[in-house]
């Protein structure tokens, strides 16, 4: 019997495995390990309104192309009310909608931000023609705009000079006679807009949030925006030209920013934190529409998401028990019973689940002992077991609270009837075998347990399941590379560890 | 503590995992699996072939039959109850004796006629049968024990294992119950293996715990000059086995019944490594052997020749 049909597979699959999740790694970015650290700004916009009794629709401007930071996942939170995202082309918008509403309503939207250097700037949207109009009804303003822009463009020689020098002459310490006339007219933001049209350059005014850790009940600050082959960022209140790193740019351009049906004193604020969460989650949603996504779990709903990431780490599991079983020889109580325990730990840490996973099987042997003594059909006795097993731990769960600790709960995550069986066999095993097989087939899955636990709660095991899923074909060919084994196993060294020295004895 | 693994190889002895792979996995068709693991088949397949094996009295299938059944078995004092796809001696009681209102066991062991109805519930569930699927209950006479074994074991019966591989029977033992292993032949537990040469029926050693013994612990009785009558007709019957079923690997396990012979008592497909510790041999090279004998078929009879004269002791 070949076995090279066999080895082909096995180096097919390692090599598909590794292949794959490198090329993934490479094409989206996704980091190999989970170290690779990276900022991730969570934003929350807060809106409030009063209602009046009448149908709602809010519409809220939401950030699109961002300079300097990609929008990695966003969500509204907002009890009764629809919520869809509109995307028409040139700038997005959240919509809420109710039937009735009446009274104070608050509204929320969250994005998540991760600052990204390689730029996704919008200058594809090339600048709106430019207006030439007159700005001002009154003639004495008119002037005054005309004297200020022929000013500027003395000394200038394009749309990113022109902004500076009119800046310049708009925010100098003594204004001059024209610039304070027109500051008298119109605030400095309105104004910059139109000048600059005027002078024959694009221009848009735009909106945005500073960035700074756990800050709440902030406000956009305006930015201006001048179109010189890309689009030039000043800050109307200095003067200084270049968008500063920690400065999302929320709104961009003249479109009205929140619009509220159905609503009056209609209130925004931003409250925002930084986290410093690992590249993952990052490149799991810029990754959206590159290539290999198939494999992307990360298009799934956030739900599923938490469960695959536990079903990912099953192959790891298996493959300690493999491992084990096939090499070392230990004995376990039921085949894979110890990966089921091991997911329990995952979920429950590993001291208070060992704990409580002792504690319930001791106790469920106890009870068993008295059930030995009804005269029960099998099927029967393992249902009450089951049925005994949920008492227990709704009993410790209660001890527990009571008695502040947190154990207590976790005991729920463990597979109930899973555990009825672990105590039905065990009690079995004892009457049979003794308190000795008991003890070893215990200790060992717990130990088998524990080593997968330990495997499957690395952070780097953890990390690779869930974001390379296609490495678990290497774990596949080291599990069919494993069942060809037909070596000894340690425990054997141990079993026939009498060999040569008795049969030189007895003769 | 420890063997290395150079001196294992060199002593030809089959690990679990080879015994699995090459052997098991090799040459056990599994389609043929249930005619060993479960006891009823083996035996309504030995009679058609002419195999002995001790007398079925009943076979229990159904819940609603257990009254019955333990009514009739009133009128007996000696029989032996098993479940039939049960493994490693799980289950299986045997009745010696009779009391008012109920029976004796082997042990001496008092049960009562409820504790009897309860275990053959119990069977009937699959508490004792290897995937926990719902069995039935076999329950046949007892042996009638040669007056050569007496002594040999603690309670229970000492029966003979045998390997046979392709039809060859290759390595023997007979397995003794100690009071260590609560009346069982298993020699993890404690019970005592002693090496039978495959030409003679003799012993050669005796084991326990995986190291040399003269006298047994409990009854006193003298391990080491043993030698089992008829020897040939033994290694005959296992041979049979093969055809009967069709396994290439298989453990025999049969006992010696003082009327009527050697008696099958069950068979084996995944027959376990400690016969080697008993022999103080390998497998290997004796398995290598048959492997490489050409494929004609032989007869039982030239089988068991060949056997005795490359496996015996020298």
């Amino acid at each position: 019997m070949s076995r090279l049909p066999l080895f082909t597979i096995v180096v097919l699959l390692i090599g598909i495995g590794l292949g794959t999740g490198y090329w993934r790694h490479i094409t989206t970015g996704m980091p190999l390990s989970p170290r690779d650290e990276q900022i991730v700004w969570l934003v929350e916009a807060g809106i409030e309104f009063d209602a009046q009794n009448q149908p709602v629709s809010v519409s809220l401007e939401l950030p699109k192309s961002l300079p300097g930071f990609n929008l990695v996942n966003e969500q509204a939170a907002s009890p009764g009310y629809g919520f869809s995202v509109v995307d028409n082309g040139n700038n997005r918008r959240g919509v809420w909608t109710k039937n009735i509403a009446d009274g104070e309503q608050t509204l929320f939207y969250q994005a998540y931000f991760v600052p990204d250097d390689s730029g996704t700037q919008d200058d594809s949207e090339l600048a709106s023609s430019v207006p030439f109009q007159n700005l001002f009804l009154d003639a004495s303003l008119q002037i005054a705009a005309d004297q200020i822009i022929i000013d500027a463009q003395s000394r200038s020689s394009s749309a990113q000079s022109f902004s500076r020098e009119l800046l310049k002459i708009l925010l100098a310490d003594d204004l001059d006679q024209n610039a304070a006339l027109l500051l008298t007219s119109e605030s400095l933001e309105n104004l910059l807009v139109p000048l600059i049209h005027q002078a024959g350059y694009s221009a848009r005014l735009s909106e945005g949030l500073l960035l700074e850790d756990a800050r709440r009940r902030l406000r956009l600050e305006p930015w201006l925006e001048v179109y010189d082959g890309e689009w030039q960022f000043f800050d109307p209140k200095t003067g200084r030209q270049g968008l500063p790193e920690n400065v999302l740019l929320w709104k961009r351009g003249g479109v009205s920013f929140l619009d509220v049906e159905g609503g009056s004193d209609s209130q925004m604020s931003f409250s925002m934190i930084r986290q410093s969460t690992s590249a993952v989650s990052a490149a799991r949603a810029q990754s959206g529409d590159a290539g290999l996504d198939l494999f992307s779990i990360s298009q799934l709903p956030i739900e599923e998401q938490s469960m695959f990431k536990l079903l990912l780490l099953l192959p790891l599991g298996a493959l300690v028990v493999v491992l084990v079983r096939i090499l070392v020889g230990v004995r376990t109580a039921g085949t894979f019973m110890p990966v089921l325990i091991a997911v329990s730990f995952l979920q429950t840490s590993l001291l208070p689940g060992l704990i409580s996973f002792v504690v319930v099987v001791a106790a469920g042997l106890l009870m068993r002992g008295y059930l030995s003594k009804l005269n029960m059909l099998l099927v029967a006795r393992i249902a009450t077991l089951v049925v005994i097993v949920v008492f227990m731990i709704a009993l410790f769960s209660v001890v527990g609270a009571k008695l502040g600790l947190k154990t207590g709960m976790t005991v729920t995550f463990f597979p109930m009837i899973i555990l009825a069986w672990t105590i039905e066999r065990m009690s079995i095993l004892w009457e049979e075998e003794g308190a000795k097989e008991v003890m070893i087939q215990g200790i060992g899955s717990l130990a088998v347990a524990v080593c997968a636990y330990l495997l499957m709660s690395n952070s780097l095991m953890a990390h690779l399941s869930f974001n390379f899923p296609e490495m678990h074909l290497v774990t596949l060919a080291i599990i069919l590379l494993t069942g060809q084994y037909t070596g000894y196993r340690l425990s054997e060294f141990r079993r026939f560890r009498f060999w040569e020295k008795k049969s030189l004895d007895v003769h | 503590m420890f063997i290395s693994p150079f001196e294992l190889k060199r002593a030809g002895i089959m690990g679990m995992n080879q015994r699995n792979l090459d052997f098991i996995g090799r040459y056990n068709d599994r389609t043929r699996y249930p005619l060993v693991d479960n006891k009823l088949k083996t035996k309504i397949l030995s009679e058609q072939h002419g195999v002995n094996v001790p007398k079925l009295i009943a076979v229990v299938e159904k819940q609603h039959e257990i009254a019955n059944v333990v009514e009739s078995l009133t009128k007996l004092s000696r029989f032996a109850i098993k479940p039939s796809k049960g493994s490693g001696g799980k289950g299986i009681w045997v009745i010696s004796g009779k009391t008012e209102n109920g029976f004796v066991k082997t042990s001496g062991q008092e049960v009562s006629l409820s504790d009897l109805e309860r275990h053959l519930s119990n069977i009937l569930a699959g508490l004792y049968s290897l995937s926990g699927v719902p069995d039935v209950a076999v329950i046949e006479s007892l042996i009638e024990f040669d007056d050569l074994f007496d002594g040999l074991s603690y309670e229970g019966v000492p029966d003979i294992r045998l390997i046979v591989f392709q039809g060859f029977p290759v390595m023997a033992m007979l397995r003794c119950a100690t009071k260590e292993s609560d009346g069982k032949a298993n020699l993890h537990q404690g019970a005592i293996g002693i090496g039978l040469d495959i030409a003679t029926g003799k012993s050669l050693r005796a084991m326990q715990h995986g190291q040399p013994i003269k006298a047994h612990p409990d009854t006193g009785a003298n391990l080491l000059g043993i030698d089992i009558p008829d020897w040939r007709n033994f290694l005959l019957l296992a041979a049979n086995c093969h055809e009967m079923t069709g396994l290439g690997y298989i453990g025999v396990d049969l006992v010696l019944d003082k009327n009527q012979g050697p008696l099958l008592l069950e068979l084996n497909a995944r027959p376990g490594l400690a016969i080697q510790i008993a022999n103080q041999a390998g497998l290997i090279p004796r398995l290598r052997y048959i492997e490489s004998l050409d494929e004609q078929h032989r007869p039982p009879s030239e089988r068991v020749d060949m056997s005795i004269e490359k496996f015996g002791a020298v």
